[in-house]
């Protein structure tokens, strides 16, 4: 089959980093249509999408004229500049008690995420308690008994198979009594398009509301780095339902980038809370914008 | 509801200033293969294969005779689409089976690819095929990944293997053991997920494959995966030399151009998709239907063809005609149920449509209806057929009898045939419009 000899052949460069395909755009020497080529295909590697891609394009062939750009140094910065632009965000402090509700689709580490987050906060000395809503997926609370114990942390759970919504009562009533500072809620994973699913996320969230009304309150849904276009539709459908505050990126130690973000940012004009950089319980980090596009293109 | 837009939409648009001409130039059919690039790269097919992609269909196109036919944007869809399904290889391809028993699986994959639920969905239908299925536990990394397995073991009915945190190459090797002594004829081995670039990792899987030489090395790939899919499946391929690839989560709105880079770029079959979250919930592979998810159009280049072979195009001309002059009659009615029952029945139909796939149900559809109209329609004599308003109530007595049907039956038709005629007369009047 001589189209996949060919297609080998190609994707033998593919293989080198995204980083790399940058350098190779950033390293022409006229800012021509070579350059808008090679910037399409690294863009679109690093999985922002064809249409935030084409966005990003658009504006740097009218600011590289308008500001007498000429040289790739120059146009690198500038389009540093306008990703910033777009997944710079000022993310409120959080207020204790503090209730941070964990959501996304199957297989994104949704589990292993909120472990990491329990030891974030222990080590700011606060005190947590974990909610073991997915009661659905085969030892779920068994994983996250596990994380927990490694964070040194509380965790309420029912059997298999109970109401996820009756966990989470239960921890909001053991927090209240206890004084307990920060409640991680975390959730079975659901493909968006499962209605009946995306109504219990819903009816979790109810309950959240009317028993804490007034406490600080993130809804973070958690996106898998390597996850493509698919993961807009994502972040659309959980934020329709529960209306998403955050977004946790984990599996960055990949090869993958999760450029999709920047897609997300343009349509959805929600912040990346955190970043999920490797399987340690310390691997999870405050997200930061610039560091994140300098890890991109650099 | 945006998966149909997508790209029949935006084709049908880039061909739409030419839509009543017939033939098509170079210019639009380069204008019509941006969209369908633009298609894939969001469904994330590797910008790489969907370039050498373009470049081949649209060297095929320009060589073929296609644009200087009738209905030339239908027809480089139907191009577009066919290459895709060859790409992606056009048959079935099962689970070898050892001729030393029993036959081994080794899973592998990312982390949270789904490796560990799929291993169970394998197991029933392989029970299903008389298989005596063991699971080995092969992942001593992730925590309560042991559990999941036995919990799945016990409701899929299957024994599971396990020995704790030991070493995951002695597991399988124990594991391959124990199934020859005690008359298993399959181990599936669920081993931990890992990144590709993971050198330890990746080596323990090598020493797996050393230690049990598996009937197949599976690559368990969820199916939302991004542009990374080719460096994945390329880094497990050059590795553990797969054998084939299972698809996960290929359910609701994901488009799945991952399918066809790691198609692209190792070679190997897709095996199985996984699409829901119960164990039932798996198919063989089809590599029309996933073309037609990758382009966002359901399955309408099926319904395309099927139309095709069913109606010729001299037949639909001479209805258009009868339409427009308002002469269609029952007989022409008739004609045209024959022709749906060719394209396999209203249910099918309706289930290749995009958007309406899933939302009709059969219950709403029935087929044995059109029978009883076809009943009712013989019943008459040719002048009836010809002329409905000349059946009043003895003829709808005697219709009703013959046809085996009720007279309300008889009404039922003879008001839909109305409603029908003026349905048609509005839409060649131009004030109705199909949707594509």
């Amino acid at each position: 089959m001589g189209f996949f000899l060919k297609l080998k052949e190609g994707l033998k460069k593919t293989r080198e980093s995204i980083s790399r395909k940058f350098f190779e755009a950033f390293k022409t020497k006229e800012l021509d249509q070579k350059f808008y080529d090679a910037l399409e295909v690294a863009l679109i590697s690093a999985d922002m999408g064809y249409i935030a891609t084409e966005n990003i394009l658009n504006r740097l062939r009218t600011e590289i004229p308008s500001k007498k750009i000429s040289k790739p140094e120059e146009a690198k910065t500038l389009l540093k500049k306008i990703l910033l632009e777009t997944i710079d965000y000022e993310i409120p402090n959080y207020e204790f008690p503090l209730l941070i509700l964990i959501s996304g689709v199957n297989g994104v580490g949704k589990t292993t995420a909120v472990g990491k987050l329990a030891k974030l906060f222990v080590s700011q000395g606060k005190s947590v308690v974990i909610a073991a809503a997915d009661t659905f997926r085969a030892a779920a609370s068994e994983q996250l008994e596990i994380w927990a114990e490694r964070a040194g942390v509380r965790v309420i759970s029912h059997s298999e198979g109970s109401d996820p919504a009756a966990v989470v009562f239960d921890t909001l009533i053991s927090a209240k009594t206890k004084g307990t500072q920060v409640i991680i809620v975390d959730t079975a994973g659901r493909l968006h398009n499962k209605k009946n699913l995306m109504e219990e996320l819903k009816k979790i969230n109810r309950v959240i509301d009317r028993e804490l009304p007034n406490s600080d309150r993130r809804n973070l849904i958690v996106l898998d780095a390597t996850t493509g276009q698919n993961a807009v539709r994502q972040v659309e459908v959980f934020n329709e339902a529960i209306e998403i505050d955050g977004i946790i990126l984990t599996k960055l130690d990949g090869t993958a980038k999760g450029g999709v973000v920047m897609a997300i940012a343009e349509e959805q004009n929600i912040p990346v809370y955190y970043a999920g950089v490797g399987e340690g319980i310390d691997d999870l980090i405050p997200f930061d914008a610039k560091d994140f596009i300098d890890a991109i293109l650099d | 509801m945006a998966l149909f837009k997508t790209l029949s939409l935006k084709i049908n648009h880039a061909f739409s200033k030419i839509k009543n001409k017939s033939g098509l130039t170079e210019l639009e059919l380069k204008e019509a293969m941006r969209e369908v690039r633009m298609a894939l790269l969001e469904a994330d097919v590797n910008f790489l294969v969907a370039k050498e992609f373009i470049n081949k269909v649209t060297s095929k196109a320009i060589g073929s005779d296609i644009l200087r036919g009738l209905n030339s944007s239908q027809q480089v869809i139907k191009l577009v689409n066919d290459e895709l399904v060859e790409l992606m290889g056009s048959r079935f391809s099962k689970l070898m089976v050892s001729d030393s028993l029993p036959s081994v699986y080794m899973m592998c994959g990312l982390q949270g690819s789904g490796k560990t639920t799929m291993c169970g969905k394998l197991a029933k239908i392989l029970a299903k095929d008389n298989k005596k299925v063991l699971l080995a536990a092969c992942d001593i990394y992730r925590p309560a990944a042991i559990k999941q397995l036995q919990i799945i073991g016990e409701r899929s009915k299957t024994q599971v293997f396990e020995k704790g945190q030991i070493d995951p190459i002695i597991i399988s090797k124990q594991a391959v053991e124990y199934a020859k002594t005690n008359g298993y004829d399959t181990v599936i081995l669920d081993t931990a997920g890992r990144l590709h670039i993971d050198e330890k990792l990746m080596e323990e899987l090598r020493s797996i494959k050393l230690a049990v030489k598996p009937t197949e090395i599976l690559l368990v790939v969820d199916s939302m995966l991004g542009q990374d899919s080719v460096n994945v499946a390329d880094r497990f391929n050059q590795d553990l030399d797969i054998s084939g690839v299972i698809l996960t989560k290929l359910d609701g709105d994901t488009r799945g151009g991952a399918a066809l880079s790691i198609k692209a770029i190792c070679g190997k079959p897709i095996k199985y998709v996984g699409i829901g979250e119960k164990l039932e919930d798996i198919e063989p592979f089809h590599p029309d239907r996933m073309a037609s998810r990758i382009l966002g159009m359901g399955d309408v280049l099926t319904l395309i063809e099927k139309a095709q072979d069913a109606i010729s195009e001299e037949n639909a001309k001479k209805i258009a005609k009868k339409i427009k002059n308002s002469s269609f009659d029952l007989e022409d009615y008739l004609d045209q149920l024959n022709g749906i029952k060719k394209m396999g029945g209203m249910k099918d139909m309706l289930d290749m449509i995009p958007g309406l796939s899933g939302k009709v149900s059969a219950k709403d559809i029935d087929d044995k209806s059109f029978d009883r109209t076809k009943a009712i329609i013989y019943s008459m004599t040719p002048e009836e057929r010809h002329k409905p308003e000349i059946i009043k109530a003895s003829r709808r007595k005697r219709i009703s009898k013959g046809s085996g049907t009720s007279v309300q039956e008889v009404n039922k038709l003879l008001n839909q045939f109305e409603q029908m005629k003026l349905m048609m007369k509005k839409v060649s009047s131009g004030k109705f419009k199909f949707p594509f």
